[in-house]
């Protein structure tokens, strides 16, 4: 299997990603510069964190025009997985692979810190491995993770099982205080309707080894595997 | 007329008129500087020479109060790779790979403009390490700034913490440590410094020599903007009412750019094309050319016409001393340009021709046809003028250094909570949760330990670091108060589990003319000599920041030390949570009578006062061999460095991390007070194992350290006993609540 890593100017986590998917998976990681119309072959796509373009106009914006997304754009609607995690969750909503939008944060502040997450579906090619309604601890790093939409879209997202993970307290229980940024429905991560596009804010790549804190990442890219 | 309109006001044709005395007034030359200047050239210069003689010349560049003083400290030894004088030290970790570290100021710029100035300040420290060709692989920082009450403090904390996070965050390099403390002599000039912290490969580093004749001199990076104009001029001079007018020389970062520099940077250096490489820093283009020329005693032809522009018409003068961010000077191979201009036109990024090295040793520079300035680069570089300047002994020494009568608290739980609230005690989520922590996946130990523990590219090799300065010691004895900064700052990574190697300061200090402040810095400079001699961590970069005083009134001197240490393997670290029920815990070190400059003494009576706590250098450096020995030995459970707050803070904290509780009492002759909130210096409370105290206990008794075994971990309760009285006795909960309350409370109620 090979995956594609985009390199964004200004994304800061691609090698946290391949390092991170390559150690789980073993498998062939290959970084994609965001100028190249390529996908060089590969079978998954993962969008990395950072601040892509310095998130200059609105976070991903100017992303989602790169040569390289209109690739990514054409085989994600051919069913190919691909994971927008963070700024690549942004990229994702402003290429209309994902619906609704991630505005400012609630406290208007950046915030980085170990979050509970639910899983409500283990449908999707990221998280088939997992199990609905387990509660992993990951990190959060980001300024604009509030995530809205209008309210058609959230009654889609809800009805359809769209929503892959929720903001919750260490219990699993979905509460206003377990939620970091003000997202909608305390929503951390959705995906499209074929489920083969999955955008998040929490980053599993830092949580791969215990070394770091733990393991409860690594349950996406191990669904990856056969 | 400002030096701002005055410049604006003059085009460079006019160069070649005399310079009128309110002109060189302006610049910041004395009288005898500006005669040096003549007898240099041997004629007058002109405008744009001035403007260059006024940067380098700055206190800021060259160091002209301090340099004589810096020459004692000691910079060598077998893990030293690069000391003082190039952009970052560089030490030996092993293996072939290196560490690159320096921490700087930017003081003057954050307290006029706090997210700006901040955020320049995190930028200018990543350009100097990886400058080196050493990714950064973490980022600290240490913050004085006013009491809490004052009406500036709020926005100001707002407004650095948002402007490093901003840059830092964006640069995708963890933030992963610091300091920050509240005191008054703060109010009207904050500290911002910053450290970056590198990985290089030993053969693989990176300096600044502009060698090789006929060698093309590149300029990489951002366009070259009006701003920032004699932003080093500025730093070195004291603030007054008026600074806030200054506001148009704080310069404006795009960490965007500095990300794309970076990357393209450290892809050109993985060739042999670059043959040096300086950041546009301080005094921008005039002092990163005439160093890299002197460095390797060359000259430089410059054309300012080839400079990236990003402003109309700009003069001469406005490129060289323009301090725009995120710019580099390369000096690379005659003939490999195209490949270096293949790389940054693949970062999108500026890259330009704008001269060559020559063997001139002058520095002749160009612009529309015309010679704007010719100056000889050593005179300029090297022979800046060296002050030795008066010093007198302050006389708020023989006051201040008295210690009042406290009466005992009636309610040791209210006084603990109180103390635990102060925001300089507090936890500091609110700062760090704003600092992208844990990118780049090497955070082992994150924020709120004692120091940061970053692993080395994926190795089982880790990298300790912390940054401090107890400036209220310093100001209550300026020499012992510096040693301590230094014993504190290797205690810290000793508690991590690492060994203490190397340290880089960031001297911060009020007016050196005047002669108390003088003494205060010459006392600090041999303090931190005779502490890194014996504590073997010698001073491998720094940063000088003088004129910190705003009307008058100075800073607490501020050493603010940084320093790394090197853990082999990552299996042996040790952080500061208490773990299991039933762990024993074991104070190391004697606490003797010692509140003198305390946390205690200023909540109890509003001031920093008495004596500075003693420090026994010998002592130290054996409860460091005995600590690292108890872990090799793998006895410890937890260490905790005993600091501000004394032994209640240090207990709580332990607690706090590990998320539950503790049994302790003790027997001293200290009155209660005196005994939990001392701030003895060479104390660390570490937790055992019961089942490995038998075994322990030998070695403790034969290191040579005083040590006392009071008490044990007990699951959500904190109750200490005093002589057999019981001091406190609470739910841990009601204790961490204000300590992580504190904070925000404390600076943001008002």
């Amino acid at each position: 299997m090979k995956i594609g890593v985009v390199v964004f100017p200004g994304s800061n986590c691609d090698r946290d990603c391949g390092q991170a998917i390559s150690k789980v998976t073993g498998a062939q990681i290959l970084y994609l510069w965001h100028k190249n119309f390529d996908l060089e072959g590969c079978d998954v796509i993962v969008l990395p964190g950072g601040f892509s373009y310095g998130d200059y106009l609105r976070c991903g914006a100017i992303a989602s025009h790169s040569p390289i997304m209109q690739e990514v754009k054409a085989a994600a609607n051919r069913g190919m997985p691909v994971l927008g995690i963070c700024n690549g969750f942004q990229i994702l909503t402003e290429s209309g692979l994902l619906p609704g939008v991630l505005m400012r944060n609630r406290s208007l502040n950046f915030i980085c810190e170990t979050v509970s997450l639910k899983l409500e579906n283990a449908k999707t090619p990221f998280t088939r491995k997992g199990k609905v309604g387990a509660v992993s601890r990951m990190p959060i790093a980001h300024m604009e993770g509030n995530y809205f939409a209008d309210a058609e879209t959230f009654k889609t997202l809800e009805g359809e099982g769209q929503v892959v993970f929720r903001y919750c307290d260490e219990k699993g229980q979905v509460t206003e205080a377990s939620n970091p940024n003000g997202a909608m429905g305390n929503m951390a991560g959705i995906c499209n309707k074929a489920g083969n596009v999955l955008g998040l804010m929490p980053h599993p790549e830092r949580v791969c080894e215990e070394l770091l804190g733990g393991t409860d990442g690594a349950v996406l890219f191990r669904s990856l595997l056969g | 007329m400002g030096l701002m309109e005055l410049f604006c006001s003059v085009h460079y044709w006019d160069n070649f008129m005399s310079l009128s005395q309110a002109v060189i007034d302006q610049h910041g030359l004395s009288a005898d500087e500006y005669k040096k200047v003549l007898e240099i050239l041997g004629r007058e210069p002109n405008l744009v020479e001035l403007g260059i003689f006024s940067v380098m010349w700055s206190e800021h560049c060259s160091y002209k109060s301090s340099r004589l003083h810096l020459k004692g400290f000691p910079t060598t030894g077998p893990q030293v790779i690069q000391g003082p004088g190039e952009n970052a030290g560089v030490i030996d970790i092993g293996d072939g790979d290196a560490i690159a570290f320096k921490m700087e100021s930017h003081n003057h710029p954050s307290y006029i403009e706090p997210y700006q100035g901040a955020a320049t300040g995190v930028g200018g420290i990543l350009r100097d390490v990886f400058t080196m060709g050493a990714r950064p692989i973490a980022n600290l920082n240490s913050l004085h700034f006013g009491e809490i009450n004052h009406p500036k403090t709020p926005q100001l904390v707002r407004g650095v913490v948002a402007g490093i996070a901003g840059y830092g965050n964006c640069m995708g390099i963890p933030t992963v440590g610091g300091e920050v403390c509240f005191d008054a002599c703060y109010n009207g000039n904050i500290l911002v410094n910053a450290m970056t912290v590198g990985w290089v490969h030993k053969d693989r580093i990176f300096k600044g020599y502009a060698s090789g004749l006929g060698n093309p001199v590149i300029y990489v990076g951002s366009k070259t903007g009006r701003d920032g104009i004699h932003g080093a001029t500025m730093a070195s001079d004291a603030f007054d009412d008026e600074s806030e007018k200054k506001r148009p020389t704080v310069q404006v970062g795009d960490p965007f750019v500095e990300k794309l520099l970076l990357e393209a940077c450290l892809e050109i250096m993985q060739g042999d094309a670059v043959v040096g490489i300086q950041d546009m820093g301080a005094a921008g283009l005039t002092s990163s050319s005439f160093e890299m020329a002197s460095r390797a005693g060359t000259g430089i032809r410059i054309n300012l016409d080839q400079v990236p522009q990003r402003e109309t018409n700009m003069t001469a003068y406005e490129m060289l001393l323009s301090e725009s961010q995120e710019r580099m000077l390369m000096v690379v191979t005659k003939g490999r340009e195209a490949e270096i201009k293949a790389v940054f036109d693949k970062w999108d990024l500026d890259c330009s021709v704008i001269g060559e090295v020559t063997d001139t040793k002058r520095m002749v520079i160009e612009f529309k046809g015309a010679v704007v300035a010719d100056l000889p680069i050593d005179p300029l570089a090297l022979a800046a003028p060296i002050y030795d300047r008066p010093r007198k002994r302050p006389a708020y020494l023989d006051k201040v250094t008295l210690m009042p009568e406290i009466s005992e608290p009636a309610d040791y739980t209210k006084t603990v909570l109180h103390v635990l609230a102060s925001p300089t005690i507090a936890s500091k989520r609110w700062v760090y949760r704003q600092f992208d922590h844990m990118v780049m996946t090497g955070s082992v130990q994150l924020p709120g330990g004692d120091a940061a523990l970053v692993r080395v590219n994926q190795t089982n090799k880790a990298v300790a670091m912390t940054v401090n300065c107890n400036s209220r010691y310093v100001y209550l004895d300026p020499r012992r108060g510096s040693q301590i900064a230094i014993a504190e700052s290797g205690r810290n990574i000793v508690c991590s589990g690492a060994v203490p190697l190397a340290t880089t300061d960031c001297l911060n200090f009020g007016n050196p003319e005047n002669p108390e402040i003088m003494w205060q810095f010459v006392e600090s400079c041999q303090g931190l000599t005779e502490a890194c001699l014996a504590l073997d961590t010698p001073v491998v970069s720094g940063n000088v920041s003088l004129y910190n005083e705003t009307s008058g009134e100075s800073i607490y001197p501020t050493p603010g030390i940084g320093m790394v240490g090197l853990l082999k393997d990552i299996k042996q670290r040790i952080d500061i949570a208490f773990k299991d029920d039933g762990d024993v815990i074991v104070l190391l070190g004697q606490t003797k009578d010692e509140l003198g400059g305390s946390e205690y003494v200023k909540q109890m009576l509003g001031k920093i006062c008495g004596p500075c706590p003693d420090l026994d250098l010998a002592a130290e450096k054996k409860l460091w061999t005995l600590l690292l020995q108890l872990r090799d030995a793998g006895f410890i459970k937890s260490a905790h460095d005993l600091s501000d707050g004394g032994l209640a803070v240090s207990l709580m904290e332990s607690a706090f991390a590990g998320d539950t509780g503790f049994k302790v009492e003790w027997q001293s002759e200290l009155r209660a007070d005196h005994f939990i909130f001392s701030e003895s210096q060479s104390r660390i409370l570490v937790t055992l194992a019961k089942k490995s105290i038998p075994e322990a206990l030998p070695s403790l008794k034969v290191a040579g350290v005083p040590f006392s075994v009071i008490g044990y971990v007990k699951k959500d309760v904190a109750v200490a006993t005093h002589n057999g009285k019981v001091l406190f006795e609470a739910s841990l909960a009601d204790f961490k609540t204000a300590w992580e309350q504190g904070f925000e409370k404390g600076v943001f109620a008002n």
